[in-house]
């Protein structure tokens, strides 16, 4: 019966060698694959179970941390002044992952990032858990504060950025939420809070300022189409434009008129400079019919429409239409038809033109430091210049007629003693019969201190007191405030 | 001139002691290195582990000297390291779980295991007496397998009916038959191998059994189909019938067998698959993990896969990983529990003890001189390897998942029992087999003379 036997252990040979082949398989060949399964909790639970870096503002004040907890997830994040900070920090959450910084800054808050490698090498020899790194963000507390309560829950949001460094001041969209509602552990907690804030209709999960649905900018894009036309060459803030009540549009039998229904200068005519200032629709337009489409995007883009921003949260890309007749491109001059933007594009038109006509790329994060307890600085973004958006002496003249604006045009309500504040407002129309988005966008700056500033507040009430200068400029001139200390 | 020499055939029980220790070391260094991860400091209880576990190995360890001094010296200490990873496993799980703990029971079931082990080895003191006992054996292998269809008794634990439950208690008595049945198999083909061997009509190049003969086989079948279908449990109903046909097949050297075996058994699965929904649903889950429709009812197996996955290559080490995610993960699934923490290089760690202990068990076969004792460990150790194959198969989607334990690993006292009794009936085995045969003729205290019929000419 031997060679039977023999048999056999060639047939338990075989055996084991399914074994060894079907584990290998899932073991090494599929391993990831199958870790990359959307279904996997595992990643989660790993990334759950590292003690996550905190996220902090201004003096090492820290607004996210994680707390050592006794469950399945070992820590648990917790956000102080959650609602203040939800749209830049966003929430840590088991069930619904990630957002703003918590996100963006995943590898380096949890600690598995490439540069941290160096530093995690000795844990990779123990065997001991990644320590994450803490983002320390570019927001100042008291500039953020500012702006949060000057919207004061009003659907809308605020962007103030430091012209010279795009460091990010404030980013606050309102309405806002609780992101330890979502952290929590408790699954049908954070279940119920998803849905209710996916419920409302004020969406208080999209952050307004960067990443929600794009706003037209109204007469705010005016300051573009005045760059456009003072790069030209042919422009000065002297020259006189059309001043019209009315503008007919060519190729068609519509009409600009202005807001107050009236002639923005005697005889029909109006400096730049003053049209600038009293907010004229029909120069604007007349202006960018003459200066044509090609000019108005070229100088849109350098401002930075159309290019995809990480701060480093995805930025929406801001648009200015292509393929426009002559009635579609009246209108975009003045920020009306197909102009799209976010807050932040608008803050950097102001913050470039206070930069001394240089765009510069707006950040959020102002250092990354080690979380092994040596707080060691791993990463700190320098300023990086995206380019000349317009010229030194066009940078000067549109803070001259901006600074007009301020002082005595339709955003008088930014004035701040003592501080010259150039602004431009903006009432941009939402649609038929609904109120309504009110802008303000300003600079300036006080002893070293210097903020850009961009407000939109969303269906502000009525049409009638929706101007831009009458519900944004105030709020603009609290951030402001804030920002320069004054 | 020539002079003759006794010589002492080696014992090999030495080596089979540095072996034991070395498996201890092993396992209580595991056990250490869960308290260090868990707590930062050794283990109060690793003392304990390693007293407990040890006492028991060299225990067995001396009861061999005495009763089996030249069994195989391998067996022992490879079932005392898989025994002890599984307590390994079964404690660092109850760490990450909050019901009772598992690690106390399953050391209270490895000692009555290695009592139940020492007894057979002190009351039988040669495996043929066995042979008297065929068909008791027979009807309690068939009791046994029964035992969970009865109602009040049986119960269904993840889908499988193969378990019966005494109020707290509850096991396999599956294990149990195993047992007794491989006796049966090795009793009774022993004596009708001649017919079922010698005889038949031939087709091409198989020599097919007489009708009258198919008679046990079509039993054995029967049997095993309906374990399939009443038990809802592949992995029993596959072994049984796998035990059956290879120990027939040993009996007889006729592959004719191994095909009609293995022909029914896969028309008698494919009928039970198409006629009985909770078949296919087992066989869905396993070709479809994957699929949305299946989440609910592949979510053990799915996650096991993740765990394995997580693992990789060298694992995350003992209790760095999630094993506890995954339903049962000391028991039916503790394959991935340890696939996770120990990797892919402990997984064929884990798979070559297996082997190794398959192989030995085997090889005693060879080696010892009596039919039924070449079926009884033949029968054993393909049971032994038919089972990891079962189960690890399941895991890893080789086959559909089943209700079947890792022998020794798995937490579960009949598992444990029983397979402690599979070593010692191997043990008892391997000990005639590399006994002289000096010895074998005159019993076992000839022995004890120390003259051998072995010479050596110088």
């Amino acid at each position: 019966m031997n060679r039977p036997l023999r048999r056999l252990s060639a047939v338990v040979a075989f055996l084991f060698f399914a074994l060894f082949a079907s584990t290998t398989w899932i073991q090494f060949v599929r391993a990831d694959e199958l870790n990359a399964m959307p279904g996997n909790s595992r990643q989660l639970y790993a990334e759950f179970g590292r003690e996550r870096g905190a996220i902090l503002v201004g003096e090492n004040q820290p607004i996210a941390t994680s707390t050592e907890v006794d469950d399945a997830y070992e820590f648990q994040r917790e956000y102080s002044d959650g609602e203040l900070y939800a749209h830049a920090a966003g929430y840590y959450s088991v069930v619904y992952g990630t957002s703003g910084i918590e996100r963006a800054a995943n590898d380096v808050l949890s600690g598995t990032a490439d540069r941290l490698f160096y530093r995690n090498m000795a844990d990779l020899l123990t065997g001991a858990e990644p320590v994450g790194a803490n983002v320390r963000l570019t927001l100042d507390p008291a500039v953020q504060r500012a702006a949060y309560d000057a919207l004061d829950g009003r659907r809308g949001a605020v962007v103030a950025l430091e012209p010279s460094t795009g460091d990010v001041l404030a980013m606050v969209s309102s309405p806002s939420y609780d992101p330890n509602r979502l952290a929590t552990h408790d699954g049908a907690a954070a279940r119920e809070a998803w849905t209710s804030l996916l419920a409302d209709e004020a969406d208080p999960l999209v952050n307004r300022a960067i990443a929600g649905d794009l706003y037209p900018p109204g007469s705010t894009f005016k300051v573009v189409t005045a760059a456009a036309a003072l790069e030209s060459g042919d422009y000065d803030t002297a020259s006189q434009l059309t001043g019209s009540a009315r503008l007919e549009l060519p190729q068609t039998s519509a009409t600009i008129g202005n807001s107050d229904g009236g002639a923005c200068g005697a005889g029909d005519v109006v400096s730049l400079a003053d049209a600038m200032r009293i907010s004229c629709n029909t120069a604007f337009a007349q202006l960018g019919l003459d200066l044509g489409q090609d000019a108005l995007r070229e100088q849109a883009e350098a401002f930075g429409f159309g290019q995809d921003l990480s701060i480093p949260l995805g930025v929406t890309p801001s648009s200015f239409p292509a393929d426009l007749n002559p009635p579609q491109l009246a209108q975009s001059a003045i920020g009306q038809f197909e102009v799209r933007v976010t807050p932040l594009q608008v803050a950097m038109v102001s913050a470039a033109i206070a930069n001394d006509g240089v765009l510069v790329q707006p950040n959020l994060v102002a250092e990354v430091r080690a979380g092994d307890g040596t707080f060691d600085v791993i990463d700190a973004p320098s300023p990086r210049e995206l380019g000349r958006a317009v010229s030194s002496e066009t940078a000067r003249e549109l803070t001259e007629v901006m600074r007009g604006v301020v002082e005595s045009g339709t955003g008088t309500r930014a004035q701040i003693p003592g501080v010259d504040v150039a602004g431009k407002t903006g009432t941009a129309q939402a649609g038929e019969g609904a109120a309504p988005y009110a802008w303000f966008t300003s600079f300036a700056s006080a002893g070293d201190r210097e903020v850009a500033v961009a407000v939109v507040i969303d269906n502000g009430g009525s049409s009638e007191s929706a101007y831009g200068g009458r519900l944004a400029a105030p709020v603009a001139q609290q951030v402001m405030r804030a920002a320069l200390g004054v | 001139m020539a002079t003759v020499l006794p010589v002492y055939p080696r014992t090999r029980r030495g080596a089979e002691l540095v072996l034991v220790l070395l498996a201890l070391a092993i396992s209580t260094g595991a056990w250490a290195v869960v308290g260090l991860t868990a707590d930062g400091a050794l283990p109060p209880n690793m003392l304990v582990h390693a007293g407990v576990l040890g006492g028991l190995a060299v225990g067995l360890h001396l009861v061999l000297r005495w009763r089996a001094k030249y069994a195989d010296p391998v067996l022992l200490p490879v079932a005392t390291l898989l025994n002890g990873l599984g307590l390994v496993m079964i404690h660092r799980l109850d760490g990450a779980t909050s019901g009772a703990a598992q690690a106390p029971r399953q050391f209270v079931w490895s000692a009555l295991g290695v009592l139940a082990a020492a007894a057979v080895l002190v009351l039988v003191r040669d495996h043929r007496v066995l042979r008297r006992y065929t068909f008791t054996a027979m009807v309690a292998g068939l009791v046994l397998l029964l035992l969970p269809l009865l109602p009040g008794l049986g119960r269904t634990i993840n889908g499988a009916r193969i378990w019966v439950g005494i109020g707290p208690l509850s096991f396999q008595p599956g294990e149990l038959a195993k047992i007794v049945l491989a006796v049966f198999f090795a009793g009774y083909l022993v004596v009708h191998r001649d017919a079922l061997s010698l005889t038949g009509p031939k087709l091409l190049f198989l020599r097919l059994p007489r009708a009258r003969d198919l008679g046990p086989i079509l039993l054995a079948w029967l049997a095993s189909v309906g374990v399939l279908v009443l038990q809802r449990d592949l992995g029993t109903s596959l072994l049984f019938f796998g035990l059956f046909v290879a120990v027939l097949y040993v009996a007889t050297e006729r592959v004719s067998w191994i095909v009609l075996g293995l022909g029914l058994f896969a028309a008698g699965a494919l009928f039970a698959a198409s006629a009985f929904s909770h078949v296919q649903q087992r066989v869905d889950i396993w070709l479809h993990p994957f699929d949305p429709d299946n989440t609910d009812r592949s979510y053990q197996l799915v996650q096991g896969l993740y765990g394995m996955a997580n693992g990789g290559l060298t694992g995350t080490g003992l209790d760095r990983g999630r094993p506890d995610i995954v339903p049962f993960a000391n028991s039916d699934f503790i394959y991935s529990s340890f696939g996770e923490e120990l990797g892919l290089v402990g997984l064929f760690a884990v798979l070559l003890l297996y082997a190794v202990l398959v192989q030995r068990g085997l090889r005693s076969a060879i080696g010892v001189r009596d039919g039924f004792g070449k079926l009884l460990a033949a029968g054993l150790s393909f049971s032994v390897a038919l089972q990891v194959f079962v189960v690890v198969g399941g895991v890893t989607r080789v086959i559909p998942l089943t209700g079947l334990t890792m022998p020794f690993l798995a937490a579960g006292g009949s598992s444990l029992v029983s397979n402690w009794i599979v070593v010692a009936l191997l043990l008892r085995v391997s000990d005639l087999a590399r006994r002289p045969a000096e010895e074998v003729r005159n019993g076992p205290e000839a022995g004890d003379t120390g003259v051998t019929q072995v010479v050596r000419l110088g």
